[in-house]
């Protein structure tokens, strides 16, 4: 039976066929939902781990206990999971271990378009590539046996495209059922083998060897594997290609003659060769960077690729017919006369949910003017208006070392790190350790609205909520964190009450012996048992348009079609259905035009 | 059938993953090909979602060419208007005449088109332009989350799949009891 699948599904679907014991993934989009979607079959323990890097060790930990596992995570969390990565290459699996990266050419939600390829080239292991849901499902499979095989971690390299794109795939069996309490067998015991799993000098100076000539077997394996495939056509252009776009070179130079490269490392050297030899002219078709355009260079045959197909976003169909054409092949743009009547759409800017806990700090943040280094979560729309007041953000846990750095540079501006509860978790806890140990007085606020927002809700250490609803997990109390890593100057305060926000970072950044922690807690609209209050209404004859509580960036707020006589402003007017009755509006008003009726005044 | 491209847009919230979802699937059970691919960047909430439909003997790219859709589905007015460039030369548009107000506009520096704007750049590409008002409909059958399908009723008047092959599609993917109200919402799109 044929069923439509995302990407994700498929790869979680595919994974459970291949009998994966144990899952882990820090979420990220576009990677995410392979956990969630795991998280719902039988026979298999699936968590959230707190960070990138903690999942792949634990993946690993499970691997080499004897059972097949999984990490999964967005590009830049390999980033994070490195450390580990290049290590167990040299360790080698004994249960099939796989990665998941999910790249994200586009950078539609994502600091960085990085090619997560050259992970596979520099950590020495095999990278596979699937072009549609049907392959997802089927790659993840092979990479698990290839794991096993070649003893090493197998790279499963998914893009946005790929990961979030619905495609046919073939279904044996009725959906996974959901049993109160995975069923797991026990295991043997562990097998010690500390010459292999134990990566001192002496043993990772014997095991390098044995990686090469594992990389000299995958080569030549690579001549053989299935998932390198030539669809032979018109001998005039051969197209060497993968990926997501395979799918677009498909379409757009449909008849000639094509490579498909589903294991995208190591490379067939020998099929490449004599493809080439059997056609006129070569062009290779990948997004982002030349990764395969090197290789096959190298190997001394001339090729079309980055000269005309762009290096960076993602691939389009116009994109690529438009570079196929300046490239000179044959290939005719499709003709799309231009609009003559175009309209000017005003955009649609992101912004924090009516309700947010996070509006009151950015808030205070801007009336006090603070140098603000801020970190990644749905907190970083404080950059956009109306609030305008985010100075940096660099990667997961980065606000806390910035600020301290820039503190430690001599900058002696009134300044913040603020940074979410799951972020804090994430990358946070050593920053502030180090702040801590070096006596910095750095400000942090923590965010905690005790979700993992951005991404879309999931469970994290600050919540407790585990990612598979039958298993426990535990909350951690952030203040108890805090406390004993040594930081003396800590603030609990709640996020809807503004002056206790504003006045608790006004005292932190005052504060100037040693490090001081502003936690501003408040539940995030999607978690689970959030309420919504009575909704806010504004009285007309107070409100003079003073535009104030448009500072609070509320997207409920809007301006009315009445004007204020004296200044011709518009009154404020609060969306009834958006409301939520967070109160941050009414709090903000200074002619108190904003209330909130009691309940039973509705 | 010819290959055929679908794309609906809107605004975060208004249900367009699983109108497309249901597309896609309608395609499947009439014997094609079909892939569905949402585009969203950060702006999740209250942003622009755009999600393409592909149907085919056997689609490549699951995001159809620019200047190639022959049916734009906008739930939101505005929302039509900022897609016209990826219609193919007499496409079907099908919009829902609900406006959601950007906050560039209620509380920014920008005004929301007027009608007749709208209407000029959907009609330097097409004059099959529809336009339902999928809300009061819905509201009038007693459920404002019944658009769409009272969305995807109008648009299946255009597209040469049997109806009963969208309403068992449809019918799976709704739980029973609101099974009628569904069929309803679905008959009224249709002869709209
Ligand atoms: C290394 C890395 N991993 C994952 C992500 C994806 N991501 C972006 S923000 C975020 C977490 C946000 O959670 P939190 O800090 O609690 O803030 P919230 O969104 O809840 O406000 C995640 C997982 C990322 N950008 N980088
Ligand atoms: S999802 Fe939660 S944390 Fe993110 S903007 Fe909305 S309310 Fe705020």
């Amino acid at each position: 039976m044929k069923r439509l699948l995302s990407g994700n599904e498929a790869i979680a679907l595919g994974a459970w066929e291949a009998g994966v014991r144990f899952a882990s993934a820090y979420p990220g989009t576009p990677s995410t939902e392979i956990l969630e979607n795991l998280s719902r079959y039988s026979h298999l323990t699936a968590e959230w781990a707190s960070n990138e890097k903690v999942a792949l060790d634990a993946a690993i930990g499970a691997s080499l206990a004897g059972v097949r596992a999984m990490a999964s995570m967005k590009h830049v969390g390999v980033n994070v999971a490195a450390d580990s990565l290049m290590s167990v290459s040299y360790i080698g699996v004994n249960g099939g271990l796989v990665l998941v990266s999910a790249d994200d050419p586009g950078t539609w939600s994502s600091q960085n378009e990085q090619d997560n390829r050259q992970y596979a080239r520099f950590g020495k292991f095999p990278c596979l590539e699937p072009s549609d849901s049907q392959e997802a499902k089927d790659f993840v499979q092979e990479a698990f046996n290839l794991s096993e095989r070649f003893n090493t971690i197998v790279m499963v390299r998914t893009t946005t495209r790929i990961s979030h794109s619905k495609s046919a795939v073939e279904v044996e069996m009725p959906a996974p059922g959901r049993p109160d309490v995975p069923t797991l067998e026990p295991l043997p015991k562990f097998e010690r083998r500390p010459e292999r799993y134990v990566i001192i000098p002496a043993h990772a100076r014997r095991l390098h060897p044995v990686v090469e000539e594992r990389m000299h077997q995958l080569r030549e394996y690579s001549e053989t594997c299935p998932l390198n495939r030539i669809e032979w056509g018109n001998s005039q252009i051969g197209v060497i290609t993968g990926g997501a776009a395979y799918q677009h070179a498909r379409e757009v130079l449909a008849g000639f003659s094509l490579l498909k490269l589903g294991m995208s490392y190591p490379i067939p050297q020998k099929m490449i060769r004599d493809f080439c030899r059997q056609v006129q002219q070569v062009v290779v078709v990948e997004e982002l960077d030349p990764f395969w355009e090197d290789q096959i260079r190298a190997l001394g045959i001339p090729v079309t690729g980055k000269a005309f197909f762009p290096l960076t976003g993602e691939f389009t169909l116009e994109r690529v017919r438009a570079a196929a054409h300046a490239a000179g092949l044959p290939v005719t743009p499709l003709p799309v006369a231009p609009l003559t009547e175009p309209v000017q759409a005003p955009p649609r800017i992101p912004a924090l949910c009516p309700g947010c806990p996070h509006r009151a700090a950015f808030f205070s943040a801007k009336k006090q003017r603070l140098l603000v280094a801020g970190d990644i979560g749905c907190y970083t729309i404080g950059v956009l208006p109306p609030f305008d007041a985010i100075d940096t953000c660099i990667s997961m846990g980065a606000s806390i070392g910035v600020a301290h750095g820039v503190r430690q540079a001599g900058n002696q501006q009134k300044a913040i790190a603020v940074i979410g509860d799951s972020t804090f978790f994430h990358a946070g806890l050593s920053a502030l350790a180090n702040t801590v140990y070096n006596q910095v007085p750095v400000t942090t606020v923590i965010l905690d609205n005790h979700t993992t927002g951005m991404t879309g809700g999931q469970g994290n250490p600050g919540s407790g909520v585990p990612a598979q609803n039958q298993r426990s997990g535990r909350q951690i109390d952030i203040e108890s964190v805090v406390r004993s890593l040594g930081v003396e100057w800590i603030r609990c305060v709640d996020a809807f009450n503004v002056t206790a926000v504003d006045q608790a970072i006004r005292e932190a950044v005052a504060h100037q012996d040693g490090p001081s922690v502003v936690i501003v807690e408040g539940d995030c609209v999607m978690n689970q048992g959030w309420q919504r209050s009575n909704l806010v209404r504004v009285d007309l004859e107070a409100c003079n348009g003073c535009t104030l509580c448009f500072n609070v960036g509320c997207p409920a707020i809007l301006k009315s079609d009445e004007l204020d006589v004296k200044t011709q402003r518009p009154k404020a007017e609060i969306d009834a259905l958006l409301c939520t009755g967070c109160t941050v509006c009414v709090q903000v008003c200074p002619r108190h035009a904003i209330y909130q009726p009691e309940s039973g005044h509705e | 059938m010819n290959d055929t491209n679908f794309l609906f847009v809107g605004v975060g919230g208004q249900g367009i993953l699983t109108a497309s979802d249901i597309v896609a699937e309608v395609g499947l059970a009439a014997g094609l090909d079909a892939k569905k691919s949402e585009i969203h960047g950060f702006s999740q909430r209250g942003g622009v979602v755009e999600s393409h439909v592909r149907w085919g003997q056997r689609v490549g790219a699951p995001v159809a060419e620019l200047g190639t859709v022959d049916f734009l589905v906008s739930f939101e007015l505005l929302e039509s208007a900022r897609f016209v460039e990826h219609l193919r030369p007499n496409a079907v548009v099908i919009t829902n005449t609900q406006r959601i107000i950007p906050m560039s506009v209620s509380s920014g520096g920008y005004a929301y088109p007027a009608d007749g704007d709208i209407e000029k750049a959907l009609r330097s590409r097409t004059d099959q332009i529809y336009r339902i008002d999928a809300l009061a409909v819905a509201q009038e059958l007693g459920n404002p989350r019944l658009v769409n399908t009272v969305v995807l009723g109008a648009l299946s008047w255009h597209v040469p799949v049997d109806a009963a092959v969208w309403l068992d599609v449809i019918s799976r993917r709704v739980p029973p009891r609101h099974l009628n109200a569904n069929r309803q919402a679905f008959d009224t799109g249709r002869s709209s």
